[in-house]
């Protein structure tokens, strides 16, 4: 039997998908109250800074920002071909990269603070 | 002699017209273009936390423009309505076994449900929202 690499696509995936569900709601909700001019106290520099400045911080901003780019990137993948867009070993490949970047660009973002 | 294999014209880019339920289908595909969208949101937002309480300060007004608050208004909406079907689909992708039966689609469903409420409500607490 050939070895499959979607396992390795798909734990983050749904992984993500689980993530999204419970954490982007509310993290949505916290922007769009500072957006409306309502800013949680949460969000405030010293605040954020000293939650992101925590490795605990620092784990849960990684988990939650990386698990969520890659679903995202998957999901769109499907999308695209659904709308149309065949050329999915090309889509595929530039979503998974933006993904993996973004993730990278997280973590040293996080390590900088 | 082979028969010919039936091959049904699908056209690529216009077939979930055809059914009300492609189109929900799609209208939840969608969703992941504004939580992709939102997630390079917060990349963005951690570059400009990492660069100090001027640059996150102006980040926080970049959001308050009205371009923005459409922006996370849709963000929004994608995000509650991809919880609310992910946590639907639960109870279809992993049914649980308690001896005999199986425990009530509705029950897992329902239980993800008030983890999420009960997370959301703890985060918005810590974010001194109430």
């Amino acid at each position: 039997m050939t070895k499959s690499h979607k396992p390795v696509v798909w734990f983050p995936f749904a992984a993500g998908g689980t993530v999204i569900a419970f954490c982007i709601p509310v993290i949505v909700v916290l922007t769009f109250l500072a957006a409306l001019g309502h800013m949680p106290a949460g969000l405030s520099y010293e605040r954020l800074h000293a939650f992101a400045a925590n490795g605990v911080g620092k784990l849960v901003l990684f988990g939650v920002i990386s698990l969520s780019l890659w679903s995202s990137a998957h999901r769109l993948r499907c999308t695209c071909y659904d709308f149309g867009l065949r050329a999915d070993t090309l889509v595929a490949t530039v979503l998974y990269v933006a993904a993996i970047l973004g993730g990278i660009a997280a973590a040293l973002f996080l390590l900088r603070i | 002699m082979s028969r010919n294999p039936l091959v049904r014209a699908v056209p690529p880019t216009s077939w979930f017209f055809r059914q009300p339920r492609y189109l929900r289908y799609m209208s939840r595909e969608i969703t992941s273009i504004f939580i992709g969208a939102y997630c390079v949101l917060l990349v963005v937002g951690l570059q400009r936390l990492s660069a100090g309480q001027t640059a996150w300060e102006g980040f926080l007004l970049a959001l308050r423009s009205p371009a923005s608050i459409v922006f996370q208004f849709l963000c929004l909406v994608a995000a509650v309505y991809h919880a609310a079907t992910w946590f639907n689909a639960t109870q279809k992708a992993m049914p649980l076994q308690i001896g005999e039966n199986f425990v009530p689609g509705n029950v897992i469903s329902g239980a993800h449900y008030v983890v999420w409420i009960l997370l959301s409500l703890v985060v918005l607490y810590f974010a001194g929202v109430f």
